[in-house]
């Protein structure tokens, strides 16, 4: 039994853009375009026991950088601005005169570098008051991570001739043991009655 | 010059519009891949500080949100004003931060857990006490990645 063919009817499809333009406007309306950023900060592990293990660190090889509860900024024993924080903390962590009262300085053998006299002793003590702004915190922070990453940025310039983004794995893990990241934080002091 | 005296009505040609849906297609996938649904209902007002060494928060789902701040205005009354801690969906104490993290750290593939990351979503006027608890928490419970969220300064 053949049959004549007949011929299918097309479907209308005006209506699909109508149907794309509401799915479109729903997905325009939900989606959040910015880009979550942020500091990152590594914790220490919580203590293994209660006894408390002191370590004994020199004085010189400790930059204590505290804050109080109206938000002043104490670094060693004086008061100085935000703005000079970093200045600071690249003097202390290079120790470039070789200053006894800057942290002392190793011998070290590093890849692309050889043996180098580093400060890898160095430990920059940050201690925060309970009625600390959380805002000062993180600045403080913030400058702390500045001068290290334009410490970096400036060894990985001299040495490779290139930004510490831009080198290697082994190259930027050099450049870490050079200027390792020691910021320690204390358990916070509540000076101030008020919580 | 009869070349141009030509006074007859010419008809508008049409234009196609046949692949207009497949445009419309090209836009709405491109707004269905980089689109993040907000899963929960912030109840707490918050601006985020200001930095400049921020680095990009990768992968969404190895990541877990805290956020600490004011109720919103119409929580306000039963609340107060002082800074509160939020997780997920609601109102929570410090003492509930640990179970947070273990509850997420579960809900997560066992190859993932080790890059489990803490986002802290703070106001910049919070004390830093309640900031110092939370933080004695997530050390409590082994969630040692933490970012600080923050907003590039110009």
């Amino acid at each position: 039994m053949a049959r004549k063919k007949r011929s299918v009817p097309g479907i209308n499809s005006s209506s699909t853009a109508d149907i794309a333009f509401i799915l479109l406007i729903f997905f325009l309306i939900t989606t959040s375009m910015d880009t979550d950023r942020g500091l990152a900060r590594q914790l220490p592990p919580p203590p293994q026991d209660q006894e408390l293990e002191d370590i004994i660190v020199k004085e010189r090889n400790v930059l204590a950088v505290r804050l109080n509860a109206s938000n002043q900024l104490m670094c060693g024993s004086d008061y100085i601005d935000i703005k000079d924080l970093k200045a600071r903390a690249k003097e202390f962590i290079t120790n470039p005169s070789n200053d006894p009262n800057l942290p002392e300085k190793h011998p070290k053998q590093i890849p692309f570098f050889g043996n180098v006299m580093i400060t890898d002793k160095h430990v920059i003590s940050v201690q925060n008051d309970r009625g600390t702004s959380y805002e000062t915190y993180f600045n403080v922070q913030n400058e702390l991570i500045a001068a290290y990453n334009e410490l970096r940025n400036e060894l990985a310039m001299s040495q490779f001739h290139k930004k510490y983004a831009e080198c290697s794995e082994e190259e930027q893990e050099a450049i870490r043991d050079y200027y390792p990241q020691k910021i320690s934080e204390a358990e916070p002091k509540n000076y101030g009655g008020k919580k | 010059m009869g070349k141009f005296d030509n006074k007859g009505k010419r008809g508008m040609p049409e234009l196609n519009t046949s692949s207009l849906p497949d445009l419309i297609f090209t836009m709405l996938f491109f707004f269905m891949i980089v689109t993040s649904m907000r899963e929960v209902t912030l109840k707490v007002e918050f601006k985020v500080p200001q930095g400049t060494e921020l680095e990009k928060l990768e992968k969404k789902s190895l990541v877990s949100f805290i956020y600490v701040g004011r109720p919103t205005e119409e929580l306000r009354k039963k609340m107060g004003s002082e800074s509160r801690i939020q997780l997920n969906d609601k109102f929570a104490d410090v003492s509930e931060v640990m179970d947070y993290v273990y509850q997420e750290r579960a809900n997560m593939s066992e190859s993932d857990q080790p890059y489990m990351r803490v986002s802290l979503k703070i106001d910049q006027d919070t004390k830093m006490g309640i900031v110092t608890d939370i933080k004695q928490a997530l050390r409590k419970a082994y969630a040692l990645k933490i970012n600080y969220s923050a907003q590039m300064r110009q």
